[in-house]
């Protein structure tokens, strides 16, 4: 019983993290076709530069905000500076662009905060195992389940129910009548990428004391990113809500039920759906 | 006729030049041929098919784990293991096209990597067959089955020499050829090639498994080659490298990509003796190529329009009529906000 109950409660949380990357991914895409492979730096650039300014100023909440900022002057440098000189609507060298920054972002990681694995402290106040019912639960797995629901619903009530949420489904309908309609698609566009970036580095800050960092993070979240919106549907808020979480338990109950076959619980699922629906479950195309 | 000679006169020097070379110089040339096939391989369905894939390395991969593995722990006779190799990189080819082929554009993208990192995961993972981690080393030069070992590095260079012109020539016919015109025309718009009675989708299927094949064989000769094989070969770093290749080199073009493999190869070499930080020279060759030169060398040296002129498009030869091509359904002609 209380296997189950830890082994679907640290599933969900990993579900929750991977929602906070999808999203991101998803939100992009949705409005600027753009796959972003960089996205996995986000996450792991977050991470690290949390570690440092926590280790400088000893508060969690300094270093995330910190971290986060990091990554969206980085975001925003990237959509203003380089993805705009690109051709609109040409997946391949946006990739190609975004998977140039993916190594350098990497690679001056390695070179600066050195090849081990390091763990961000978690903040003080979520140290203590909370007791419900007869079960222990470890606070933190649930203050990162209770951000991702935070962060879920904030963008549907975002997206549906606010003025700035029209003009973004104005803006992913049909740029040019958003456009016309006076919009500012330009702004918006760099909002989105950025709030993306941020959505990330908050994924890589609150993961930090849970999986750690290291080199090549990037590309495993990245990876598993991708899975969670090839499941849910590139472009869906929904779907990389459920991706999100589907993903995160078959991961977490695939590694503690079959270590050996750990990738295929992943994979096999993504296939068959591939097969079945090639959009994704929530995928509008 | 022209280039004719050009081809012969490069045959030629490719066949002499190891008398001037030292043996450390003779195997990174060899090295080079063999990125050159991996690159040309991708270039066939990216360059000429239009369809991009993220997950090229997965038939490089399968094709040296299968000859790593039949050489190491089955039989280590030439023709089985450089036999099963291509047939090993043929079936994962057909069957991922089936998956892939499905979707286009970023989806395509996904879908080769995810497919690609599913190898991945099994070649880290299952490590009594793979060694996981560590790779499988010690795998022998091509000598068993042969009238003449290749264990040395010159018999060698030859042998990678021979089948890189072979397929070469294999490739010039292939694109040249009715089914090459189809792939462009499929390239430029899938939707008229369906209109005129074109299976686009039977082209573009076999077009991948044959580059499958190509790619499993320079994954082939790449495990003699290096006598180590490790999950690196199956990575998303190995595909995107490719791809990297292809688009320095020049999309569409045969000689393009060849270029592109080989320049990276040697770029790696040099920059890797100087520095450790070769994975961020590389990122910046990423962004330098696609900001800079997305019509590759090729495209500079035909000297192509403008730099978005047209990323795919290789010099026509005037075998394609340039009809505007019109937005596909569904599909409406978006200028991006500046």
């Amino acid at each position: 019983m209380t296997f189950w109950t830890i082994q679907t409660l640290n599933g969900v949380s990993f579900g929750m993290l991977l929602f906070l990357l999808a999203a991101g991914l998803s939100l992009i895409f949705g409005l600027m076709r753009i796959l972003n492979l960089a996205h996995g730096s986000y996450y792991l650039l977050g991470a690290y530069v949390a570690l440092s300014v926590m280790n400088v100023s000893g508060s969690f909440v300094v270093a995330a905000a910190a971290g986060i900022a990091a990554v969206v002057v980085l975001g925003i440098v990237m959509e203003r500076v380089f993805l705009r000189r690109l051709p609109p609507r040409e997946e391949l060298p946006q990739a190609l662009l975004t998977f140039g920054f993916l190594l350098i972002v990497g690679d001056l990681s390695l070179a600066y905060w050195g090849g081990g694995p390091q763990t961000l402290p978690k903040p003080e106040f979520l140290e203590l195992p909370v007791r419900v019912g007869p079960v222990m639960f470890p606070a933190y797995r649930l203050f990162v389940i209770g951000v991702g629901a935070l962060v879920g619903v904030s963008l549907w009530f975002l997206q549906e129910r606010t003025r700035l949420g029209a003009m973004l489904r104005a803006a992913i309908d049909d740029a040019d009548i958003a456009r016309a309609t006076g919009i500012d698609v330009s702004r918006l566009s760099t909002g989105v990428f950025a709030f993306g970036a941020a959505l990330a580095a908050l994924g890589g800050i609150i993961a930090g004391p849970l999986l750690g960092v290291y080199p090549g993070a990037d590309f495993e979240i990245l990876l598993l990113a991708f899975v969670v919106v090839i499941v849910g549907g590139l472009g869906s808020l929904k779907g990389a809500f459920f991706g999100g979480l589907l993903i995160g338990l078959l991961d977490n109950f695939g590694k503690a039920l079959f270590p050996q076959l750990a990738m295929f619980t992943i994979f096999a699922p993504m296939a068959i759906i591939l097969a079945v629906r090639p959009s994704g479950l929530f995928g509008s195309r | 006729m022209k280039t004719k000679l050009g081809v012969a006169a490069g045959a030629l020097g490719l066949a002499l030049v190891p008398f001037a070379l030292s043996s450390y110089q003779l195997g990174l040339l060899t090295k080079m041929l063999i990125f050159a096939l991996f690159a040309m391989s991708l270039d066939l369905v990216l360059g000429y098919g239009g369809l991009p894939s993220l997950g090229h390395a997965a038939y490089f991969g399968v094709g040296a784990y299968t000859v790593g593995l039949l050489a190491l722990r089955v039989i280590d006779n030439f023709w089985i293991d450089f036999g099963a190799g291509l047939v090993a990189a043929a079936v994962t080819a057909a069957l991922f096209g089936l998956l892939a082929l499905r979707a286009r554009g970023a989806y395509l993208l996904m879908i080769t990597l995810a497919l690609a990192q599913v190898l991945w995961g099994i070649a880290f993972g299952w490590r009594w067959l793979t060694g996981g981690d560590d790779g499988l080393p010690g795998v022998p030069r091509p000598s068993a089955g042969l009238p003449w070992s290749l264990a040395g590095g010159l018999a060698y260079y030859y042998f990678v020499l021979v089948v890189f012109l072979a397929v070469t020539a294999a490739l010039w016919i292939v694109v040249r050829s009715p089914f090459g015109m189809a792939l462009i025309g499929i390239r430029e718009s899938e939707r008229r090639m369906e209109v005129l009675g074109y299976d686009t989708w039977r082209y573009k299927y076999a077009a991948f498994v044959l580059a499958g094949v190509v790619a499993g064989l320079s994954g082939n000769l790449y495990v003699y080659y290096n006598g180590f094989v490790s999950p690196a070969y199956l990575s998303i770093v190995f595909s995107a490298m490719v791809l990297i290749m292809v688009i320095l080199g020049g999309a569409g073009t045969l000689l393009g990509p060849a270029l592109g493999g080989a320049i990276i190869v040697l770029l790696e070499n040099v920059v890797s003796s100087s520095t450790e930080r070769w994975l961020t020279v590389l990122g910046v060759i990423y962004v330098v190529v696609t900001l800079f030169a997305p019509a590759g060398i090729m495209g500079f040296l035909m000297n192509m329009g403008g730099p978005y002129g047209s990323p795919h498009t290789p010099p026509t030869r005037g075998e394609l009529p340039t009809v505007p091509t019109l937005p596909a359904r569904g599909e409406s002609p978006t200028i991006r906000n500046v």
